[in-house]
């Protein structure tokens, strides 16, 4: 198949372009979720994106929360952002941060106003930006403004045998095309953490990929009760026959093709190294994955499943893939791609990889995921330690 | 070509993976190596669902696990050629 060269996107004032033209309502912390979940009721086509924190944070824990708000601010499927917080002072520097873009983004604060002054002003500016949002057209844009992320979820062998394997074909063939690639999960690594740092593209990263995960595995050994065999595989996993972390974590491996990553990033970090493939430390829990991955810029995401993971996300949409036929059968509203057909020897992997290409660009260009339709939308921080 | 009733990643593993929605004791299985295009036959013993695993040969208590080429765990308990491989008979090497 030859790859089509462009989708369409919408063109932010950076430079980048949007798969998705959001205007969101983001509260800074815990106590404004109300106030920003009112004024979406409020006003159409905004969303809130309400969320467990962002009091008493501090040091390491507090700098990836002001990072995972203001990149989700920062998104290019993001046209416009009002930040609502309980004061004055996170408020703004959340601002200014998603400022730098150039895309509006206005700040308010509770204290000293109460919610009911508050929502009735941020609804006058919600509706002024959503009506602005909304005359913006989809324009042609080259393949290399797409950044995809990728991450499975409730994995079994057929993920390893063949969703992981075409979404690493999808890789190898857009690699080349200047695309941003990003996967993450350093638990799920576990068993192949070698193989994986031998695909760092320079000793430098290479060395960044080995702290990162035996600081990860300084921390389980650390924290852990008992070890991580309860958790990791899963339930779901063992049900789907993944018997070790070793033998999910070679499966999960299959995602990057035969691709190199570039260099490792921090959660929630955006890349600044070009196009290329990026590791992102993250959680290996879906949703707070694929928010850190949303925050670092991704503007689409490729989710391949075995036994049936049902994640969205609010900001950047999530395709989902499946090899397994039972889930692809019993689970098809949540399938955007079945390539089950690879197991039974009825079609290959390169098919495989164009289908999946195919269906990333219908997403691209505006088709709505079986996530968006089914109204996922979660919106997971991640949290370092307990707050001060 | 006849249907394909377990897929071997390497030609190194010593399991495979049942693809199809379960195989039965005692049915002969297709297996195809999808590392060098090459099928294989082998006869199961234990009744094992889809996505789960059969041992390519008999395998002895402290023994490595192979799929994908690479080790993936050890053998807790000794384990026959078309038996059902899984947690009751395979544990991790970390942790």
């Amino acid at each position: 198949m030859e790859i089509p060269k462009s989708f369409l996107g919408y063109k932010r004032e950076n430079g980048r372009a949007g798969t998705r033209n959001h205007v969101i309502i983001l509260p800074v912390d815990d106590i404004s979720n109300a106030c920003a979940e009112a004024v979406a009721n409020n006003i159409k086509g905004t969303i809130a994106l309400p969320h467990s924190y962002g009091r008493l944070q501090f040091g390491a824990d507090l700098e990836l929360h002001f990072r995972t708000m203001i990149g989700t601010g920062k998104n290019p499927n993001v046209a416009a952002v009002i930040v609502v917080g309980i004061e004055p002072k996170w408020t703004k520097r959340i601002v200014d941060a998603i400022a730098t873009t150039g895309k509006p983004v206005e700040g308010f604060s509770i204290e000293g106003v109460g919610d009911i002054d508050t929502i009735a002003k941020v609804s006058k500016k919600a509706q002024e930006l959503s009506m602005w949002a909304s005359e913006k057209q989809r324009e042609e844009c080259p393949m290399s403004d797409l950044w995809i992320s990728v991450k499975c979820g409730e994995s079994d062998t057929t993920s390893g045998l063949a969703s992981n394997p075409t979404v690493g074909n999808l890789m190898d063939k857009l690699e080349p095309l200047g695309v941003h690639l990003c996967f993450g999960e350093t638990s799920e690594l576990t068993g192949a953490e070698t193989v994986c740092e031998k695909r760092g593209k320079t000793p430098e990263a290479q060395a960044k990929f080995k702290k990162t995960w035996n600081d990860y595995n300084d921390f389980i050994l650390k924290e852990a009760t008992d070890d991580l065999s309860e958790s990791q595989p899963t339930a779901g996993n063992i049900a789907g026959g993944l018997t070790t972390i070793e033998e999910k974590a070679f499966g999960n491996f299959q995602k990057i093709g035969g691709c190199q990553f570039i260099d490792v990033l921090e959660p929630a970090e955006e890349p600044t190294k070009g196009a290329g493939l990026y590791f992102m430390d993250t959680s290996s829990a879906a949703a707070e994955c694929v928010t850190l991955q949303a925050a670092g810029g991704f503007n689409i995401h490729l989710f391949p499943t075995g036994q049936g993971n049902i994640i969205g996300n609010p900001i950047e949409p999530v395709i989902k893939l499946t090899a397994n036929p039972l889930t692809a059968k019993t689970m098809s509203e949540h399938i955007d791609v079945d390539v089950s057909k690879i197991l039974s020897r009825e079609m290959n992997l390169s098919q495989a990889g164009d289908e999946l290409i195919k269906s990333t660009l219908r997403v691209a260009n505006g088709r709505l995921t079986c996530a968006e339709a089914l109204g996922h939308k979660e919106f997971v921080m991640t949290k370092l330690y307990r707050s001060a | 070509m006849s249907n394909t009733d377990i897929i071997i990643h390497d030609e190194k593993d010593n399991v495979g993976v049942v693809v199809i929605e379960k195989i039965t004791p005692d049915m002969d299985c297709n297996c195809w190596i999808m590392e060098n295009d090459k099928s294989v036959s082998i006869q199961s013993k234990d009744e094992i669902p889809l996505g789960h695993k059969i041992a390519m040969m008999d395998l002895n208590e402290g023994d490595t696990i192979l799929k994908y080429g690479h080790d993936i765990g050890k053998v807790v308990k000794n384990i026959k050629k078309g038996e059902h491989v899984h947690v009751h008979n395979v544990k991790t090497k970390k942790w």
